[in-house]
């Protein structure tokens, strides 16, 4: 059966939650229709969990005490699971949402980009981040970032009961040892290489012993995405539910 | 708390160079009285995203209102990135104090304590908090265990600004669950809000209204402003007007653009007042 890119990203992500029981609740952000798809596949699938806070939507948002609740709930450890991406990411797992650098550094700008949002705060205390950043280059992958929105690791007195644990872009799954403060491939996703991945990130990573091909998205699976899923997350992101599975938003009922 | 006769009336109570907070585009903005700030000619705002901003602040920076920003981002959201945002820090032609979301929604609450600062988890090691003279990092001063802590100055706007569906002839301001309106308007020293309608009933009467309702203590000026939040979404009265956001994000992308664009949006806008 074939998928479209953005199926099988799904299908990694949700795999990352299903694959662990201690994942109650997750939120997810502004403009994240994949991550977003990828908790709602995973509710399906386990019959009942995770529990999905998708923020900035009306179905699925629990919040009622404004914009700080969220913050406040992860502060308290209450949410397992978040999505972070970069404009730039690096070896090390900073994050950089801002923008490239001019000449001299911050505040000297050359590209700008919309900001940090909550990534220096929701790095820290959210247990397992998912960094999620589909394109995959070197101007993503750098070395080093131009601006730290967010450290990937903290020194040993900092409390910091969250942090990165993996990386998902268009090519690959890794994940991230905040001991060693490096990722390493775990996957590729088919029809991508090793070489492939190498030749595209800006960092040095490691390599997991045995790199497994990253399993395509099963018929049922599939299907469960195109109607359910779709249907669900079309309501917070109509255009991608009709681009990606096709679902066109539901009619007005005609009195 | 007065009622004004328009939102021009509510405007002129700014002066160049203060303090504003201003929520963002999904939580009632005021975009009328935004409109009418351009119109008046206000220069050297200092304006607070609580926290993120889009075409309203965008708007503001392109036609010269604003001298500083704070915010934890700005954009136009699915459609893309704040073309005069993005020319102006890139330029360096406004003051950016770079934020994140929490961070602000702390400085608000130190200011509805009436405390100077608050302590916030994560930060430390950011390059915002590296380059913020108003933040700290400190040792943990209670011994908790906690470790070294960063602590953020309390935001005291002189005005919270925002719109909303409906307000009572006393000035109880309708804000249903956006309650960050709520910490906005306890923070700031005046508060003036633009409703669809100035209703009857008295919110303060049935504690199903009261428990969404900001009261007049706090509120300094009131004015009615038909679809005030358009082209944004004012929740349970209209959706944003996603066209005119995407044709904003197009044409603002150069200063002319930009310039034909406010023009045109400001004679609809007055065309709407005389009706």
């Amino acid at each position: 059966m074939s998928y479209q890119p953005e199926e099988l990203l799904i299908c990694v992500i949700a795999n990352l939650l299903e694959s662990d029981p201690t994942v109650r609740h997750v939120a997810v952000g502004a403009a994240s229709p994949i991550p977003g798809s990828a908790v709602l596949l995973c509710r399906e699938e386990t019959g009942d969990r995770p529990r999905a806070s998708i923020i900035h939507g009306e179905t699925n948002n629990p919040f009622t005490d404004g914009a700080r609740e969220i913050f406040d709930c992860a502060g308290q450890g209450r949410i397992d699971v978040f999505f972070l991406g970069g404009v730039q990411i690096d070896g090390q797992a900073n994050i950089n949402l801002l923008g490239t650098m001019g000449e001299g550094g911050y505040p000297a700008i050359d590209r700008r980009f919309p900001g940090s949002f909550g990534s220096a705060y929701m790095y820290f205390v959210v247990p397992k981040v998912i960094l999620f950043r589909p394109e995959h280059s070197r101007r993503v992958f750098v070395d080093e970032v131009d601006f730290i929105s967010a450290p990937g690791v903290s020194a040993r007195d900092v409390h910091r009961p969250g942090g990165p644990k993996f990386l998902v872009t268009e090519l690959c799954l890794m994940s991230f040892n905040a001991e060693r403060a490096r990722f390493r491939l775990e996957s590729v996703h088919p029809p991508h290489t090793v070489e492939e991945v190498r030749d595209n990130t800006g960092f040095d990573f490691d390599v997991a012993d045995t790199v497994l091909m990253t399993p395509e998205p099963e018929a049922d699976r599939l299907n469960v995405l195109r109607s359910r899923v779709g249907v669900e997350i079309g309501n917070t992101y109509p255009g991608f539910a009709s681009r990606v599975f096709g679902i066109e938003p539901a009619k007005e009922a005609v009195a | 708390m007065n009622i004004f006769d328009n939102v021009e009336a509510l405007s002129a109570r700014v002066p160049d160079g203060a303090f504003v907070a201003l929520p963002p585009e999904y939580s009632w903005v005021p975009a009328s009285l935004a409109r009418a700030l351009i119109v008046q000619g206000t220069r050297d705002l200092h304006v607070l995203c609580v926290p993120i901003g889009g075409i309203t602040v965008d708007m503001l920076i392109g036609a010269g209102c604003i001298g500083t920003l704070e915010a934890a981002a700005v954009s136009l959201g699915e459609a893309g990135l704040a073309p005069r945002f993005t020319e102006a820090v890139q330029s360096g032609s406004i003051r950016m104090k770079d934020s994140t979301c929490p961070a602000i929604h702390a400085g608000l609450q130190a200011a509805e304590k009436g405390v100077p600062f608050m302590p916030l988890g994560g930060l430390i090691g950011s390059d915002i908090e590296a380059n913020r003279d108003d933040w700290r990092v400190v040792p943990d001063p209670m011994d908790s265990g906690n470790g070294p802590i960063a602590l953020v100055s309390a935001l005291k706007p002189d005005f919270a600004i925002f719109h909303s569906p409906k307000a009572d002839r006393h000035g109880n301001v309708w804000i249903g669950k956006r309650r960050e309106l709520m910490v906005m308007a306890h923070a700031a020293k005046e508060t003036l809000v633009t409703v669809e309608k100035i209703v009857d009933e008295d919110f303060l009467a049935d504690e199903a209204t009261a428990a969404g309702t900001l009261g007049n203590l706090y509120v300094s000026g009131i004015a009615e402003a038909k679809n005030g939040a358009w082209p944004s979404v004012l929740h349970g009265v209209y959706e944003a007007d996603c066209e005119e956001i995407a044709t904003y994000a197009y044409e603002a992308k150069t200063v002319e653009g930009f310039q034909a664009f406010m023009e045109r949006t400001l004679a609809q806008t007055r065309l709407a007042a005389a009706e």
